[in-house]
């Protein structure tokens, strides 16, 4: 019961938090509001579940936000040189600053959440360099076929929604089914004993932080296609989003267990309780950060008190 | 086991950089600004980059307390936010019953922190992003989402006023390191910290009070960041719960980290942590001076933390 309840407590939070919103507010089923919500979702999917890898890996990225942003300046800048560059120029560069905070994680063992801060940091430099300064916003040309991989839809879904649920079905299966996703756990259960097994302890970090970074560009990229331009204000906080929803979904901070399946399920409660706080009018939209800090709390702490009865048993 | 390129032994080498590094550097940073930088020299320049840089030293101070215990307080911002937003609300009875509300929520802040790491074991960093995350939307809830103008003298003077031509805030900054300083070193408290940073497990074996020693760090923390966001509050004449304290815990743990303060805890420097704060505020101020844009600071802000912090990691790993 207790291990349904860990593993399962979001989902049944997500059905119970989706069924109180259909019931009481008729716009939230609808679908245009229902293509909305999985649209924007999407991104923050994108995102977490590259996250989700690191953080089964034990460690923790900080600079997901800052390249998000980057990605998506990127992204709109290199837009105007044609499709490919502009998905290409963000997933290399922001991958490239994954693999630096790999390498300095995986080889120099100094803390994940110093390297990746001081990546969050260094991203938004490069941004703001870019842009000179924040001054200058790079439109993505009207005529790009780039825009459509933003705004195309199938059956009224944006294409970011089909994107990031083939990500995370593929996420899901190489952490179950690869003998890399084996590496992903064993570093993040038992360190010393992985490496004893002679697994790539150090290698399966460099690659998710690469796949963090890789992923998080993406993400940006996506958002500038979406949004027609590159947005230089976007994604402060999100990394703090995005480790919540992983969270949330039942990933434990400690390292070496989690699933795509629960971030994804995250990624969907938070966004569902943002909706129904906007469906309710009056209620200040600052409450949904208050929410979302309680809800975040309530899951650590159901998280830590069924993992005691676990080992007590 | 001493490693030794070119006859010296490299490991003493980064011993004596972690211990001194950041004191060097500051002392580097100086002399360049005295002889390559205009209008450095001028009692209004150190005057504002004094200021600037005491709501940050204040956070600092908590922040190393509890990096200290091998822990880490995300929440320092909020909980800046949160005493901002609390100001005009009884600031009508008063600057004294104002200012008290405001830390006495910062105490209940850190206090719940602490109680969360210590009591329910949640890690710091989950623990103290709920209220990271939830803190400053309660804020903005209690303060309507509005910026409050604030027009009481004497709350004001704070911000504004001098005490013997030092600015008030400074001379809090100041105080508060001293008091700090002989917290972790004089006081059986301070050898507690110090003692369950290094090893918890042997602390608890050897009956130390773990928990309640980390439940005092994180109110010491909490209390600290209201502090820090009743005196930005005071200088900006305003109440921006939106803006006070963003990022602050960035700045705090930068600022801490690059004074010599391990990440793996059992080891504070106070002093280190000041110095730390007047590095990062001299490396922007230079930049700035220099007319180097935003983006670099932030840029060369990096490589210092990466620097440090590889240098200090000789030492965790011998």
């Amino acid at each position: 019961m207790t291990g349904v309840l860990q593993r399962q407590g979001a989902a049944i939070a997500l059905v119970i938090v989706v069924a109180v919103a259909w019931f009481s507010f008729p716009r939230f089923g609808s679908l245009d509001n229902l293509r909305d919500l999985a649209l924007q979702s999407s991104f923050l999917a994108v995102i977490a579940l590259g996250m989700t890898f690191v953080i089964i890996t034990g460690g923790i990225d900080l600079s997901v936000g800052s390249l998000y942003a980057l990605g998506g300046v990127l992204a709109a800048y290199a837009s105007q040189y044609g499709f490919l560059a502009a998905l290409a120029l963000p997933l290399a560069v922001c991958g490239l600053i994954g693999f630096v905070n790999g390498v300095l994680v995986a080889r120099t063992k100094m803390a994940p959440f110093i390297v990746t801060l001081a990546s969050l940091l260094f991203a938004r430099g490069l941004l703001l360099a870019i842009t000179d300064e924040g001054s200058n916003t790079y439109r993505v040309p009207a005529d790009s076929a780039f825009i459509e991989l933003g705004r195309g839809t199938i059956g009224g879904f944006g294409y970011p929604v089909f994107i990031a649920l083939v990500l995370c079905v593929i996420g899901a299966v190489v952490l179950r089914r690869t003998r890399f996703g084996q590496s992903v756990f064993a570093t993040g259960g038992a360190e010393q004993s992985a490496l004893l097994m002679g697994l790539p302890v150090a290698r399966t970090k460099i690659t998710v932080y690469t796949m963090s970074g890789v992923l998080s560009g993406l993400a940006g990229a996506l958002t500038a296609a979406y949004l027609q331009s590159g947005v230089t204000v976007i994604g402060v906080g999100t990394e703090l989003d995005a480790i919540s929803v992983v969270v949330i979904g039942g990933t434990l901070l400690t390292g070496g267990a989690g699933t795509v399946l629960g971030t994804v399920i995250g990624v969907g409660l938070r966004n569902v309780i943002q909706n129904i706080i906007n469906q309710i009018g009056t209620l200040d939209s600052n409450y949904q950060s208050v929410v979302s800090g309680a809800f975040l709390l309530l899951v650590v702490i159901l998280q830590r008190s069924l993992a005691r009865t676990k080992t007590r048993r | 086991m001493t490693a030794t390129a070119g006859g010296i032994d490299r490991a003493r080498v980064a011993r004596w950089l972690q211990e001194y590094g950041v004191y060097v550097a500051v002392v580097v940073l100086l002399l360049f600004n005295v002889f390559f930088t205009a209008n450095f020299l001028t009692l209004g320049n150190f005057r504002t980059q004094l200021v600037q840089a005491a709501p940050v030293c204040i956070v600092a101070l908590g922040m190393a307390l509890v990096i200290g215990t091998e822990g880490v307080d995300l929440s320092v911002g909020a909980v800046m936010a949160l005493a901002a937003s609390l100001i005009p609300l009884y600031l009508g009875a008063g600057p004294i019953p104002a200012i008290a509300i405001a830390l006495v929520v910062g105490i209940v802040a850190g206090t719940f922190n602490g109680f969360l790491v210590a009591h329910l074991g949640i890690q710091p960093i989950v623990a103290t992003l709920a209220l990271l995350v939830g803190g400053r939307g309660l804020a903005l809830v209690i303060a309507n989402g509005q910026l409050v103008q604030l027009h009481d003298k004497t709350f004001l003077e704070l911000g504004t006023g001098d005490l013997a031509g030092i600015p008030i805030s400074v001379w809090v900054a100041g105080l508060l390191s001293v008091v700090m300083a002989l917290l972790v070193g004089r006081t059986t408290f301070g050898r507690r910290l110090v003692a369950i940073g290094g090893n918890r497990t042997a602390s608890a074996l050897a009956g130390l009070p773990v928990k309640a020693v980390l439940v005092g760090v994180y109110a010491i923390c909490g209390l600290l960041a209201a502090v820090a966001g009743v005196l930005a509050t005071a200088r900006l004449s305003a109440s921006d719960p939106a803006d006070v304290g963003m990022l602050m815990e960035l700045s705090a743990i930068t600022a801490v980290v690059v004074g010599g303060t391990a990440l793996t805890g059992g080891r504070v420097r106070i002093l280190g942590t000041v110095f730390g704060v007047i590095l990062m505020q001299l490396v922007r101020a230079t930049l700035i001076k220099h007319n180097l844009p935003d983006s670099t600071a932030q840029m060369v802000q990096a490589a210092i933390i990466v620097v440090a912090v590889y240098v200090a990691r000789e030492r965790s790993t011998r």
